[in-house]
């Protein structure tokens, strides 16, 4: 897995609470057995005024201009600022692979919900929670005229914006390590294989019944 | 030391710590379907890696799959994206010798109803799947997770998840409840109480005298929505209930295995003067059937008030929440609830699909019609079983004289894979769980209700009380 170190971009100001999976990817593009093409798709209900489905011609979708995401000024966006609960809802890591592909690659929120969260950290998608007053703050800097430029440092765990004080931010010292060093995830368990066989022997003698239909 | 009922099942299944600080946590049962694990085989494909333990998985395709024209099998799929998915859960499955009831299994059902009909799902164990209702199995004293599908591909090659301990949330529902009220109702009610990430964090255990009270399908739809309040899991703690739910099924042990499992299983239950992180209680003697008017399930009011005014809310964020949901649901503040006409019911999903909730759907439209103002209103059991059961007891032939179309099983218009689904602005009564923008089908408006609401609600036309029809 690549590694994620410092980002420079642009952030997008989404004001909704409470944004779910079911948005920011309709269940319609989870009937590829792929990985990648869900960023076209990406917030699909709200990016566009016409139905979406698999195939359709992007270029001939009818755009909601009302939308932020439609906004002259936050085209090329790779930071997203949110609202409380950003990700709640299905577990699909869909979500988390339109809003990479689309070229998000941090979600700058006052929470997340549990499984959104996880699913980022697999996917080099970086989420960073801040204090609701903090957010505020960078709502009101991100909606001026143009687009605010963020630089998010995962070593010194800070955001640089230009015309304001850094913004430091917390991060669980593994997830951070496996992101900068961009670990596979797999291969961390795997380093723990004997373990994990010495307990499956005292689980399966302890617990026999959970292990009886292993072989039918 | 004194242990809740989740620290005693996390003890139970800790393998270590990575250098990273996150625990391995071991997982006993892990559940496949189409749509959350291609991506996940591929990724076993691409490292060379094979799954751990075989016996650990159990698959069945469900959200995907056509809820009519079964007969024709996987060729019988009209859609080709959906077909290759599920032929493709078929491909996997036969290629890691991963033990699948297909498409044309009479077993076949969605995952967590599969689960606990065939006893798959047993006391203290770790449970995950890739999806978010997976906290279903706690009604059983299990650790029931939804997972994305890395995740999914972590436990298929290491038979472990990687997390940190949740925190402890007790929910409890005392009294009893009152006629048409029902266990969807309960947990409507709490996640109104709790809002959409109230337990987030946190593994919420169900207690109280209404909670054991319930049968195991009352307890599945109630852990089976922790999910909506933002919970990872939910449990109920094991109970004479529990153990004779599980006799004789499939997977469940029996003979000596039995007794010896039984003498742990007794031991699910929090100790007493556990401590919880956080602490609600509901009263069950006061509740009334619960509907939601919004899109998200924190929504809800009960079903004789009345559609609210954004500013019953104090927070500037949760007001303009409403605002936005009334103007998708197409609803004016003020409106009672039962005067809502409606276009289409749907009864079945993870949440409400179970023999116990089509018997009720049927006790209550025997010998009625539906109102001929909806465009359809159709009955997805759970599983192939519990269609055959339902079948057995004559509850199809119910819900057909009533004007209700008889499905063969699956997901359905719970979050409209298939053809079940809405069409704009469509409103719609439904026994699922999701009520989110164009979760039913683009532009829908669903109202999430208990198959009984669903059932007064057809019969009407319109959303109705239950109560008004026993």
């Amino acid at each position: 897995m690549e590694s994620f170190s410092v980002h420079r971009g642009t952030l997008v100001p989404l004001d909704r609470a409470n944004v779910d999976t079911d948005q920011i990817i309709p269940k319609q593009f989870l009937k590829s057995i792929k990985r990648t093409g869900f960023g076209e798709n990406l917030f699909d209900a709200w990016r566009f005024i016409d139905e979406g489905e698999i195939g359709k011609n992007p270029n001939e979708r009818k755009i909601n201009r009302e939308f932020i995401f439609n906004d002259p000024r936050y085209q090329g966006v790779s930071i997203l600022l949110g609202r409380r609960n950003f990700g709640c809802g299905s577990s699909r890591e869909h979500a988390v692979w339109a809003l990479f592909e689309f070229g998000i690659r941090c979600v700058i929120a006052p929470s997340f919900a549990d499984i959104f969260y996880n699913n980022c950290f697999k996917n080099r998608l970086l989420p960073i929670v801040l204090k609701e007053e903090i957010i505020e703050y960078l709502f009101g800097l991100a909606t001026g005229p143009q687009a605010l430029e963020v630089e998010v440092n995962l070593e010194t765990q800070r955001l640089s914006v230009e015309t304001a004080d850094d913004i430091p931010f917390e991060i669980e010292p593994g997830r951070k390590e496996a992101l900068i060093l961009g670990l596979d995830d797999i291969g961390m368990t795997f380093m723990h294989s004997d373990e994990i066989r010495e307990f499956e022997v005292r689980h399966r003698e302890s617990m026999p019944w959970i292990f009886s239909h292993d072989q039918t | 030391m004194t242990k809740t009922l989740y620290d005693k099942i996390w003890d139970a299944h800790v393998v270590g710590q990575r250098s990273d600080g996150a625990t391995i946590l071991y997982i006993d049962h892990h559940l496949l379907h189409e749509v959350t694990s291609p991506q996940a085989f591929e990724g076993l494909r691409l490292t060379g890696r094979s799954p751990w333990r075989l016996g650990a998985n159990l698959a069945t395709p469900d959200h995907n799959v056509p809820t009519q024209n079964r007969a024709a099998g996987v060729e019988g799929i009209e859609d080709p994206i959906a077909r290759e998915q599920i032929i493709t859960l078929d491909r996997n499955c036969n290629d890691f010798g991963i033990r699948q009831f297909d498409m044309t299994d009479p077993r076949q059902g969605i995952v967590h109803v599969i689960g606990p009909e065939q006893g798959a799902t047993l006391p203290g164990t770790t449970i995950v799947c890739g999806d978010s209702h997976t906290s279903t199995h706690g009604a059983f004293g299990a650790l029931a997770q939804g997972i994305g599908t890395s995740e999914v591909e972590h436990v298929l090659a290491t038979q472990c998840l990687v997390q940190t301990r949740s925190q402890n949330l007790r929910v409890e529902v005392t009294g009893r409840l009152q006629q048409g009220v029902y266990a969807k109702d309960i947990v409507l009610a709490i996640i109104r109480l709790l809002g959409t990430a109230g337990a987030t964090g946190h593994t919420i255990e169900y207690t109280g005298s209404a909670i054991r009270s319930l049968s195991m399908e009352g307890r599945m739809t109630v852990c089976n929505m922790s999910i909506e309040a933002g919970a990872r899991a939910g449990l109920v703690a094991v109970d004479d209930v529990t153990l004779s739910y599980l006799e004789g099924r499939p997977f469940a042990p029996d003979g000596e295995l039995l007794e010896r499992a039984e003498r742990y299983w007794r031991g699910l239950v929090s100790d007493p003067g556990a401590e919880f992180d956080l602490s609600f209680e509901l009263d069950a003697d006061e509740l009334k059937p619960q509907v939601s008017w919004g899109t998200n399930p924190e929504l809800v009011v009960d079903i004789d008030g009345v559609v609210p005014e954004p500013d019953i809310f104090d927070d500037p964020e949760k007001e303009e929440m409403a605002v936005r949901a009334l103007k998708y649901m197409g609803l004016e503040p003020g409106a009672p609830m039962t005067e809502l006409r409606l276009d289409r019911v749907f009864i079945g999903s993870c949440t409400n699909s179970r023999i116990e909730d089509l018997r009720i759907a049927a006790d209550l439209v025997r010998g009625r019609k539906i109102s001929s103002a909806l465009k359809s209103a159709i009955v997805v059991p759970g599983s192939g079983l519990v269609k055959a059961e339902a079948e057995q007891e004559g509850l199809d032939q119910i819900f057909s004289d009533a004007g209700f179309e008889w499905r063969d099983p699956g997901c359905s218009m719970c979050l409209a894979m298939n053809a079940d689904r809405l069409y704009p602005e469509e409103r719609a009564a439904s026994t699922s769980n999701r009520n989110f923008e164009g979760r039913q089908g683009y532009l829908g408006r669903t109202h999430l209700v208990s198959p009984a609401t669903a059932v007064a609600s057809a019969i009407a036309g319109r959303l109705a009380d239950p109560r008004e029809f026993m």
